[in-house]
């Protein structure tokens, strides 16, 4: 039972990566990433929402659309809870916790159209996993996110002091740039099964 | 007014094409492409959503209230997502194993939730729906061109077809996840010259543009203001600062 949680896991973190070969999460990925800070801030609150979404779409799908019939409702379910949560988190942030509010609350309305969270969701179903293996698999792929965010804000910071050929300046060379990053993670495939 | 229908339905096309000059809908992109055919089966799929949502938002246009119209646009753009989703599955069952995941992740799919909130919620319906299809071929020719390339220099095949298999061992990297970021990369640095070429500014980095959230968001400006003198050690302090810096350049800025 365990093996199979830090296998999940780590499979998010490393082998699996969401953003470098799922290629879910590239908007915040190539947007937020230009500071070392922002992209740290980002990758928390986007562990935060995953976990919570996970946690809420799991029983509604299984207890609730599942025994219904209703499993084609799954998209717009689902997408309705995670743009739910994230009001509800923001509003709930901003009474009780206002310091964690002002450094994770400018990035919440972004997590709503994010494709990274309503991936997860989803995925956790189709690879047909148990409500703990999904809590499990949304906190790995977070973590990888948040381990890409900052490797790659790493390599951009690097990035604004060098001599780019004038074709390839902006855009371009960020997307040239994560294709390395990836094929550095391509060596951890088969690390975890 | 023909003349103008007609520039309606073609900037999709080439001169603001969705993935190359706007930059929207970049994880599709990026993770569909591994053969041309899928690109032909994601495009139609978003084009069909792209037609049928801009239809459904414009002839509404006037009902939805200003402040709920993002919830609004989902609710009806997840609707379309999922009946072109029943009818992939149900005529199409390879290109939906193919696609898998990216189908119903259509739903955030920024280029549909830009063009609503951009184009269809300011117009009436036959615009509407020509910037809708424009925008939708833009997009499938884009991820066909893509695709085919990844395809022809990765496996050695065009849409199936082998054409350089037999003659030269393919390139595995470029249908694995780097090689659709290199593309991607190398495709876009084309546009920005040809762009340049007619005078015309690069792509952005990230387009805020058709970002629904970019009312209440600061984050893509605090993040796509120029680096400060702030290095990124000094990382602790300047996270409780972030937002009300952002916030003060953006007041500035105005």
């Amino acid at each position: 039972m365990t093996t199979r949680l830090v296998t999940i896991l780590l499979a998010g973190i490393l082998t699996n990566n969401m953003v470098l070969s799922k290629f879910l999460g590239i908007c915040p990925f190539l947007g937020v990433s230009k500071k070392l800070n922002t992209a740290l801030s980002m990758s928390v609150a986007v562990i935060f929402v995953m976990l919570i979404a996970t946690a809420v779409t799991w029983p509604v799908y299984a207890l609730l659309l599942v025994p219904a019939g209703l499993e084609y409702l799954q998209t717009i379910v689902f997408i309705l809870i995670i743009a739910a949560l994230v009001q509800l988190v923001e509003i709930v942030l901003k009474r009780f916790l206002p310091p964690v509010y002002r450094a994770l609350g400018i990035y919440l309305p972004l997590i709503t159209t994010n494709c990274a969270v309503l991936g997860i969701t989803i995925l956790n179903f189709t690879d047909s996993l148990t409500f703990v293996e999904s809590l499990c698999n949304a906190l790995g792929a977070g973590l990888g996110f948040m381990l890409a965010m900052v490797l790659f804000a790493g390599v951009r910071s690097r990035l604004e002091t060098s001599d780019v050929p004038a074709a390839l300046q902006g855009l371009p060379i960020t997307l040239i740039s994560a294709s390395l990053v990836a094929l550095s993670f391509l060596g951890f495939a088969g690390v975890v099964g | 007014m023909k003349q103008n229908y007609w520039n309606t339905f073609s900037k999709g096309i080439l001169k603001e094409n969705p993935v190359l000059r706007l930059v929207l809908g970049t994880c599709p992109t990026l993770a569909i492409t591994t053969a041309a055919v899928n690109g032909i089966g994601m495009g139609l799929a978003a084009t069909l959503v792209l037609v049928g949502s801009n239809l459904a938002i414009s002839l509404l246009r006037n009902v939805i209230p200003d402040r709920v119209r993002i919830p609004a646009f989902i609710t009806i753009i997840a609707g379309f997502v999922t009946i072109v989703q029943m009818l992939v599955k149900a005529f199409l069952p390879a290109i939906d194993s193919a696609l898998g995941i990216y189908l119903p992740l259509i739903v955030v799919n920024c280029i549909i939730l830009a063009r609503a909130e951009m184009f269809a919620c300011k117009n009436p319906v036959l615009p509407s729906v020509l910037d809708g299809l424009g925008m939708g071929i833009g997009f499938t020719a884009t991820l066909v061109a893509m695709g085919a390339i990844r395809e022809l220099l990765g496996n050695g095949t065009l849409f199936g077809l082998p054409i350089t298999s037999n003659l030269l061992p393919p390139m595995l990297v470029m249908i694995l996840p780097p090689g659709g970021f290199f593309v991607f990369g190398v495709l876009v640095a084309l546009s920005n010259r040809l762009a340049a070429r007619q005078g015309k500014r690069p792509a952005r980095d990230l387009s805020c543009e058709g970002c629904p959230a970019r009312e209440s968001c600061t984050g893509c400006d605090a993040a796509s203001t120029p680096e400060t003198e702030t290095a990124p050690e000094a990382a602790p302090e300047e996270a409780k600062a972030a937002p009300e810096e952002a916030a003060r350049e953006e007041a500035q800025g105005e």
